[in-house]
């Protein structure tokens, strides 16, 4: 048994009981996770790991960079567009390449799509489940459930008890069949489970309801990206012309296609109004008491910002979601973040399977290394082929452990939140201290796998408020004449310097998101992303602190040790992406059959 | 009749691909008519929904471990296709297609026709690596099998006499075998420095068939 206290204020005693969940589902990628418990069933030691080797900067060598967003959206299927721009965003920086506004206004329209397209699929079909009940649903009164939903939102005009018995009968013929489809699995005899029958019926109604709509939030990208579910991207700007009068250029983007944008940003605005934000405070009140998972979120939160009101200036002051760093859980200040300080970010990995020259310095992503080196502790449980226990004071995961400034940060939501919060951005605060008066909760009931998942409802609805104000914005734009919509000066790579190096960045879905190039002789020479889940998902590092999943999980109490509800339940508020973190060990595929994604 | 001719997989990981790749053959050798939908489906599970939703006859194309010789080529109908998926889970590309199906089913609307044309793949670790010549060979066969399997439909292909330009020219599959940096310069999965290295060898584990999420529990101390 050891005890250590971490430098980040964590007591960790490995005395209890290991409980390991591998693979942890329903999210994308390959992750496992590991606790002690002690004889109250409180989680005393966390240890979260990636479980596959990502290789994704060595196949990027050599090649064309203004190819690399093509590769790069490819690598899972979650924030495809994200990556995207991201890389079209390195290799702009690198080159000094400015583009149109009409450019950044539709990069923003995607970026923000995806992001309200993400958070509601992250909602209602990955992480609602570990607090909706869809089996307890069928005992629920339909007439009740419509009374509920007609006083959480009157508005919404889906409230009949017709409505709700229809998918009542609907989920029962699903049960009666055998087959719960994405419902199976579930631990749904479990008391961490608190919602009323006939919440859980609303909450599975509203889990097909926003299944059928988001798939009108993608026709964004695809208009704008030209297809689908594979957008085009464009170093430079965007891959569509715009022309209003719809005569000329064959896929041009003419008025039927703008309107038709509109009319789906005005959509998206009503159902997170009507649906999703009322659905996640309906949820809360029952949970509201349930305030585990906060972790390092009260202490040591970053963002980069993104959503560039004006093009070709990410500066912090431009950018509409918020940029800045808060540590020592001191919310009076926020710390500037610059992406190129060599001083700020650096990936460390004496707990990670990878080699550096010296394991004991990080490395700037600029200067990145991503060599593995698959090595097990002595403590290790198993063998390198069948893990049973890792040892995590040796190296235990294939992601690295990025730091800035030396501390472990959490990214996402919940950081932009906080973060807006701190530096009184108004539109933030309002929305809060809304949910903090319905909720009746202090500020502090911010700081958990709840305030995480609330915290995502929230950015949604801002999200969808500025699709709104980007579409008027180039509206305007386009009615003053403006209709460029990329700058090519700088396309043939004999314009290029020899020499350059850049740095991209977006807020992903699941948090901060850079990418890091060196262009030499006009072929990428190194590339290195840092993705929001090496952030989340962060082993420890050279000084023991612990990451934010591995935090997140500390002193929290498992009704039942073998249904650990609860510890999904805090991983998934994070909507972990392990995909794009790192990539399979597996030498001949078959290890994927114990993987199963539900 | 709407028919939706999907691939799905991920180009990155060598035959992982094949899904893809059979959809890029598609779009540059062939022309449907206008009912027919020909998809890159990639890696993408929801957001793939409602087009399986549209489709009244869907044709999906991946690798699959069938656990059959490697570059076998296998057809499965209707209720095996969703049933074969959940049974056993063999994609790479990690939101599982079986749940897309029963996404689609839940929401109403589900092909009324539905066929897999898998391949069981050669190599999946070469990360960064192409399909491998056996796989290659099979994507013309895979095609013929969906091409007869429409004409039952009395849906027909026409060949294009020229080439047609990829719908995501980047990843021509010539580009990107061509561009690939050497194995000097890109560590690769399954070379020397990673899988066969002294300190790392890999057998498969066991089958967890029918378990989701494996919990195991141990009882030390007082338990």
């Amino acid at each position: 048994m050891t005890v250590t206290k971490t430098p980040n204020g964590f007591n960790l005693n490995d005395a209890g009981r290991r409980v390991v969940v591998d693979p942890v589902t329903r999210i994308e990628g390959h992750m496992r996770c590991e606790v002690n418990i002690d004889e109250d069933n409180i989680i005393r030691n966390a240890i979260s790991s990636g479980t596959m080797w990502r290789g994704l900067e060595v196949i990027l060598k050599g090649r064309d960079p203004r190819d690399a967003w093509a590769f790069v959206q490819r690598i899972c299927g979650v924030c495809t567009g994200t990556h995207a721009l991201t890389s079209v965003r390195a290799v702009e920086d690198a080159l000094k390449i400015q583009i149109p506004e009409n450019a950044n206004s539709i990069r923003n329209l995607m970026q923000l799509s995806l992001q309200v397209q993400d958070h509601l699929v992250h909602f209602y079909h990955l992480h609602a489940l570990d607090w909706v009940n869809p089996v307890n649903a069928l005992k629920a009164d339909p007439a009740a459930t419509s009374a509920l939903q007609q006083s959480i939102s009157p508005h919404n005009p889906k409230s009949s008890p017709g409505y709700f018995r229809d998918t009542q009968n609907r989920l029962l013929k699903f049960v009666e069949s055998g087959q719960l489809g994405p419902f199976k699995n579930g631990y749904w005899t479990n008391p961490a489970y608190l919602l009323s029958p006939e919440a859980d019926l609303m909450a599975v109604t509203h889990y097909l309801e926003a299944l059928d709509f988001q798939k009108d939030i993608m026709k964004i990208r695809t208009i704008f990206g030209g297809k689908d579910p594979h957008p085009n991207w464009l170093v430079g700007g965007v891959p569509c012309a715009i022309n209003i009068d719809g005569i000329g250029a064959v896929g041009a983007i003419n008025m039927e296609r703008l309107n038709l944008v509109s009319s789906i940003i005005d959509r998206t605005i009503t159902f997170i109004d009507q649906v999703y934000i009322p659905d996640l405070l309906a949820i809360a009140q029952f949970y509201k008491g349930w305030l585990y998972g906060g972790g390092i979120s009260g202490q040591s939160l970053l963002s980069y910002g993104d959503i560039p009101d004006n093009a070709n200036d990410y500066s912090a002051a431009n950018l509409l979601m918020p940029r800045g760093a808060i540590i020592n859980g001191d919310l009076t200040k926020v710390h500037e973040v610059d992406l190129t300080d060599p001083e700020q970010i650096k990936e460390f990995i004496p707990h990670s399977w990878y080699r550096y020259p010296d394991e004991s310095l990080g490395l700037h992503p600029w200067d990145g290394i991503t060599e593995p080196n698959y090595k097990l502790g002595p403590n290790t449980k198993g063998d390198r082929t069948h893990i049973k226990e890792l040892d995590e004071a040796a190296k235990y995961s294939w992601i690295k452990a990025p730091r800035w400034r030396g501390h472990a940060m959490e990214v996402g939501p919940l950081a932009r939140y906080v973060i807006g919060y701190a530096q009184g951005d108004k539109e933030i605060t309002e929305q809060i201290n809304f949910v903090l008066k319905t909720l009746d909760v202090p500020v502090t009931a911010l700081f958990s796998t709840l305030g995480r998942t609330a915290a995502r409802g929230l950015e949604a609805q801002w999200a969808a408020g500025k699709m709104r104000y980007f579409m008027d914005k180039m509206m305007a734009n386009i009615k003053a004449g403006d209709l460029a919509t990329a700058n090519v000066t700088k396309w043939d790579p004999q314009t290029w310097p020899s020499s350059v190096k850049g740095v991209g960045f977006t807020e992903a879905p699941r948090g901060a998101l850079g990418h890091w190039l060196k262009i030499e002789n006009t072929k990428i020479a190194n590339y290195q992303c840092v993705v929001p889940t090496t952030w989340n998902g962060s082993p420890r590092d050279d000084q023991g602190n612990i990451g934010a999943f591995e935090a997140a999980l500390m002193n929290t109490k498992v009704e039942r040790p073998e249904e650990p509800v609860e510890i999904l339940r805090t991983l998934h508020s994070f909507d972990p992406c392990l995909a794009c973190s790192t990539h399979i060990i597996s030498p001949d595929g078959s290890e994927l059959t114990q993987v199963k994604v539900r | 009749m709407k028919v939706l001719l999907l691939g799905i997989g991920n180009v990155l990981w060598a035959d992982e691909g094949f899904g893809v790749r059979v959809i890029g053959h598609l779009q540059q050798h062939y022309r449907f008519p206008d009912n027919v939908t020909v998809l890159d489906g990639g890696t993408q599970g929801v957001y793939l929904v409602e087009h399986v939703q549209a489709a009244d006859i869907l044709v999906v194309f991946d690798a699959i471990d069938y656990g059959l010789p490697p570059a076998t080529l296998k057809c499965l109908e209707n209720a095996d296709v969703p049933n074969f998926l959940g049974a056993k889970k063999m994609s790479l590309h990690q939101t599982g297609f079986q749940e897309v199906l029963a996404m689609a089913q839940m929401l109403g609307a589900y092909p009324q026709h539905l066929l897999l044309v898998g391949v069981q793949p050669v190599e999946l670790d070469d990360y960064g690596g192409s399909l491998r010549p056996q796989i290659k060979a099979q994507i013309q066969p895979a095609i013929a099998m969906a091409l007869v399997y429409l004409a039952g439909f009395g849906i027909s292909a026409e060949p294009t006499r020229t080439v047609a330009s990829l719908a995501d020219p980047v990843l021509d599959l010539r580009r990107y075998e061509q561009e690939r940096p050497s194995a000097d310069e890109a560590c690769r999965m399954g070379d020397g420095r990673v899988l066969q290295a002294v300190d790392f060898t890999v057998s498969a584990p066991p089958s967890a068939e029918g378990c989701t999420l494996r919990v195991d529990v141990d009882y030390r101390g007082k338990y």
